[in-house]
Order: structure tokens, then C-alpha cells, then sequence
């Protein structure tokens, strides 16, 4: 079923509305401006669980979306050299306690477009959720795809998110990311990306995630350098205590003259928490290089020193710390 | 001004198998400005994280008193309750942590108001560096700025300013001179750490640290003269470490330790 809904939709049925007002509502908690879903200028696409709310494209920019079973397939494609202005918005959410929300979704970026997506995923009551995202991106010629993707999952923790996507960039394209889930409970994350770049390419991926309790946080990224010139950063940071545990498995491959990898990855324990940084490095051309840089254990003292000569205690200075560092 | 607010007795400090603070006494008046001169190496800044409660810094003898009160045993945050801080000689660096909200950590006042008059007060626009971040991005001397800024927003009673002026530009070297001047007339009592003798004129009074001890206190004009005089000769006759003691001059570079310190 293709889906045309614009949340300007005369004839909204009671239940469409309720729906819409509760996923806007969960939207404002996950730190999203309902009110930028609401706007004719700017292309949006909404859904709750299986259901799309709103799919309302602009110029340049298309949405096709099929409601599943369980989730939501959707292609999006922007057209060639096309420039849209104002962030695109993706409301991905779901408002029970339990369930299966799997988006499968296809990102078409036409060759020299410019597309930011923000992407907010709102799981409030989430107690025994899974959330799925198998994702395919392309990244046409010297387009630039930028997909800013920030999670909300409320205070209880039963909650599965497994994003994976599959990332091409052509020659000369940009594919920028970010991935935050740092308000609520993280649950099990299991972040799963691949990104090929082809010639001068840029790649840029960051992810920020912080597990409490018994939370389980795992970051994988394999990142091949396949083009001429090609150059990627994948900057992960994690904070984890109690029982919960991280782990970030990063490889970056460089197989192409003027390839230029780089890893950084922060990863802070407090309690009886557990990280783990695995960097891998694969090098297959003398003229490509790769770097890693890796700081996993508790805070830097100084800076928990430095905080605690202002008057807090050990605790509050290292939220503080933690909490910049995921900003 | 006669009131002492911190009163260090017989203070020594070892580390790694040296002497780092040796029998150190030194006495700050409640609202003075009093500069602790000394030349490089001579535990000036040792002497500011022991007196801060910094880990690694628990004086092996001797006492702190903070306005009557036995310090020596607090942590560092009791003491910072207390009114003590300390603006670092390399302050730290912190990801993502905007100025507006690090400059604010331990202010009393928790409005706007006080972060623009202490982001003004050392010569940062406010518009520009509140959101700014406390990472790399920011130059030497933005850092050292924005970590006076702090401690000045803070209002605290005892701010240990551990060589503000290092890594300032010297056409900016006025500005400091001023923010101490202002800070004390807030009420703030100041121990300026400094290896700059025309930097100690900005105070009230001055001590000379040589070696770990306070040799002298006095009028910072005298401290200035004494700095060349007294300081060298000092170390040149204590030598390196470990000190031999059965040495005269050792022993009477020793005995002078602390005797003008009050």
C-alpha cells in the first residue's frame, strides 16, 4: 500500500488522531519539535509501529511507504542535484509496552543531491520491544547524505534495538551519521553499519550510547576504503556502569591509493560494568593508512578533580563528564 | 585585615622517594591577595593540590587550617564546600561540555547573569564562548580564561590561582591583574601562585617558596628583591636532592625554612 497521509489530512479519523498526538507527544520527549512535523516546507514521515501516520514528501524528495505486518517498508529517494533546504524528519516510534516495530527502508540519494535526515525513534514505554531497522543507503556521485539518528526508550530497559544498514557512497559523495541513544534506558543495542567508499569519498560515523543496569550496548562498524583517496572517521564514545556491559567492534579497511581511515573510540566504565574495544585495522595499499585511538576504563582524574574542586561530589562530576562526552 | 583564613603548619609532603613540601608554614590573611613566588620545581603547584585535597597530595606531617578548622583530613570536595577552589596551572579539557555550563558547575547563583559578568570579566564575549566548548578547540590561553571565569563565578572564599598568567598574552597580563583585584573585592581571600615577580605586585603581601618551604613574607616590592637575592643562593646551597643534611649549608638553608613565613 502506497501511502500519500499528510498530517493535513481532512477526514483524520478519532483513532488517527489520537495516535498522531501520542506519537507527537512521545516525539517531544525523545527531544524532537512536533511542530517541525506539522510544517508543509518540510518533508516528513511518521510511524507508529505499523502504521504510517504521515508520509509527506516536498520537492526533490519522495516517500513511498508499505505497512507491514509488523513495521514499515519505505523508500525515499531524493532526486538528483537536488538541494533540500530544511532537515528531513523521520518519527519512528511505538506506544505499547510490547511488540515489534521493523523498519525496512531504502534511502535512494541521487548524484549531487544534499539531504539531512533527523531521525528520532521514541520507544516511552517500551518493556518488552524490539526495534529493527535494515536499512539500505546509497549515496549518489558528490551527493551528500547527512542521518542524524537519536533514540528516547524510557526508564524501564526491555527494550531491543538492532539498526543495521548497508551504506554505499560513489564517488565523491558524503555519508555523515550520528547514532545517540543516551536518554533512557539503552536495553540491548546492537549497531550494525557497513559503509564501502568509493573514490574521495568521505565517510563520517559517530555513535554515542550509555547502558546502565543491565543494559548490553555493541557497536559494530566495518568501514572499506575501496576508492582512491577515499577517507572515513568512525568516533564511537560509550559510558556504561552498573552490570551493564559495551562492546565496539570497528574495522576499517583501506584498499585504494590515499585511502585515510581513522577510529576513535572512548568508552567509560564506572561500577561493576564491562567494555570492550576491538579496532581493527586492514591495510592493503602501501600509499593508504589507517589509525585507531582507543581510551576504555574509568574518567580522566584530572577532570573529575577539577569538578569535584567546585563543590561536587564524585557522582555528580563524573555525570557531568559522562554527559558531555555524549552531547 | 588581620584575620587569618588559612594557616598551613609544619606542612611536608613526599613523593617518589623526594621531598616535595619540607616543613612548610605559611599564613593568608582573610581578604589579602597574597602571592607565593617561587621559581620552577619549587612545589608551588604541590603545595596548591595539597592544599586542594588532590589525590596523591596527603601531606606525610603537618596541618591545614581553613578559618579555624583542621582541613588537613577532608576530601576535596568537603574542602571546595568550604569555599576553597583552584583555578589549575593546565587546566583539564572536557568533551563536549559547553562553557556556560562548566564555567557555572560550582557558581552560587544559578542565573545567566553571573556567567556573562564572568566570561566578561576575563575578556571573553559571552555570545561567542558561551557555547563553546572546554575541549581542544579552545586555545592555551581561551582555556586558562574560561578556568578563571569559573572559580570567579563561584564566589568562593579561598581561590588558589595556580600561575593564571601563564600562557596569556602579556597585552592581556593587565586583565588578570584586574580580575584578581576584583575577585578580592568580592571577598574572595586570593593565594596567587606565580614565578613572575612584576605578577606578585598585583597582591597584598608575598611569601618566597624555595625548595618546598616559605623562606619569607612580606611586602610584595621586598618580595621582588628578595626573589633574586635570597631564592638562588637558597638552592644552590640545598643542591639536588636527596639533601645531606650533616652539610652546613644544607643544614642552615634548612633552618631558615619558614622563620619570616608568618
Amino acid at each position: 500500500m502506497n501511502t500519500t497521509t499528510t498530517s493535513h489530512a481532512l477526514g483524520a479519523t478519532p483513532a488517527w488522531t489520537r495516535e498522531f498526538e501520542a506519537i507527537l507527544d512521545a516525539y517531544r520527549q525523545a527531544g524532537g519539535d512536533p511542530n517541525a512535523l506539522q510544517v508543509p516546507e518540510v518533508a516528513t514521515l511518521v510511524v507508529s509501529a505499523n502504521q504510517v501516520l504521515v508520509a509527506h514528501g516536498i520537492e526533490g524528495i519522495t516517500f513511498e511507504a508499505e505497512e507491514l505486518p509488523h513495521g514499515v517498508k519505505a523508500r525515499i529517494v531524493v532526486a538528483p542535484n537536488a538541494r533540500i533546504e530544511r532537515t528531513v524528519h523521520l518519527c519512528f516510534g511505538m506506544l505499547p509496552a510490547e511488540g515489534l516495530q521493523e523498519i525496512i527502508a531504502e534511502y535512494e540519494i541521487g548524484a549531487g543531491a544534499q539531504v539531512e535526515f533527523l531521525a528520532h525513534c521514541t520507544f516511552p514505554n517500551a518493556t518488552k520491544l524490539e526495534h529493527r531497522m535494515d536499512a539500505r543507503m546509497h549515496v549518489g556521485a558528490g551527493a551528500t547524505m547527512k542521518y542524524n539518528e537519536a533514540h528516547f526508550h524510557g526508564p524501564h530497559g526491555g527494550i531491543e534495538v538492532r539498526p543495521r544498514a548497508q551504506v554505499t557512497v560513489d564517488e565523491g559523495g558524503q555519508f555523515v551519521t550520528t547514532f545517540n541513544l543516551t536518554h533512557g534506558r539503552a536495553g540491548v543495542l546492537e549497531f550494525d553499519y557497513t559503509v564501502d567508499v568509493a573514490a574521495r569519498g568521505v565517510a563520517e560515523l559517530t555513535t554515542k550510547a550509555y547502558g546502565v543496569e543491565r543494559d548490553a550496548i555493541t557497536v559494530r562498524e566495518l568501514i572499506r576504503l575501496n576508492g582512491e583517496g577515499a577517507r572515513s572517521v568512525a568516533k564511537t564514545r560509550a559510558a556504561v556502569r552498573d552490570d551493564a556491559t559495551s562492546q565496539v567492534l570497528t574495522t576499517t579497511e583501506a584498499s585504494a591509493p590515499g585511502a585515510r581511515g581513522h577510529m576513535d573510540c572512548t568508552e567509560i566504565v564506572r561500577g561493576r560494568a564491562v567494555a570492550r574495544n576491538m579496532p581493527v585495522v586492514l591495510v592493503r595499499d602501501d600509499r593508504a593508512q589507517v589509525t585507531h585511538e582507543a581510551a576504555i576504563g574509568t574518567v580522566n582524574h584530572k577532570e573529575l578533580e577539577t569538578l569535584m574542586a567546585r563543590g561536587l561530589d564524585e557522582d555528580a562530576a563524573v555525570d557531568v563528564i559522562i554527559r558531555g562526552m555524549l552531547r | 585585615m588581620t584575620d587569618e583564613l588559612l594557616r598551613i603548619d609544619d606542612l611536608s609532603l613526599r613523593r617518589d622517594g623526594r621531598d616535595i613540601l619540607r616543613h612548610l608554614n605559611l599564613t593568608v590573611r582573610a581578604g589579602e591577595v597574597h602571592a607565593l613566588l617561587g621559581l620552577n620545581g619549587s612545589g608551588k603547584s604541590s603545595l596548591a593540590y595539597t592544599l586542594m585535597g588532590c589525590a596523591g597530595y596527603t601531606p606525610d606531617a603537618g596541618r591545614i587550617v581553613f578559618d579555624g578548622r583542621d582541613i588537613t583530613a577532608l576530601g576535596i570536595t568537603d574542602r571546595a564546600r568550604l569555599g576553597i577552589t583552584l583555578a589549575w596551572q593546565e587546566p583539564a579539557r572536557f568533551e563536549g561540555l559547553p562553557v556556560a555550563q562548566y564555567v557555572q558547575v560550582g557558581a552560587r547563583e544559578t542565573n545567566r547573569e553571573r556567567i556573562r559578568e564572568a566570561l566578561e570579566a576575563v575578556a571573553l564575549p559571552p555570545n561567542v564562548y558561551a557555547r563553546r566548548v572546554v575541549d581542544q578547540t579552545l586555545s592555551g590561553g581561551e582555556r586558562k580564561r574560561v578556568e578563571l571565569a569559573a572559580v570567579f563565578a563561584m564566589r568562593p572564599r579561598l581561590a588558589i590561582l595556580d600561575e593564571p598568567d601563564s600562557g596569556i598574552d602579556a597585552l592581556s597580563l593587565a586583565d588578570i591583574g584586574a580580575l584578581i583585584r576584583r575577585m578580592a573585592n568580592e571577598g574572595t581571600t586570593v593565594l596567587l601562585i606565580t614565578h613572575r615577580d612584576e605578577m606578585a605586585l598585583a597582591a597584598d603581601r608575598a611569601s618566597l617558596m624555595c625548595q618546598g618551604a616559605v623562606l619569607w613574607s612580606g611586602a610584595p616590592a621586598e618580595a621582588q628583591q628578595y626573589y633574586g637575592t635570597r631564592c638562588r643562593p637558597h638552592i644552590e646551597a640545598l643542591g639536588a636532592q636527596p639533601w645531606d643534611e650533616k652539610l652546613p649549608e644544607v643544614r642552615d638553608a634548612l633552618a631558615s625554612n619558614g622563620k619570616d613565613a608568618r
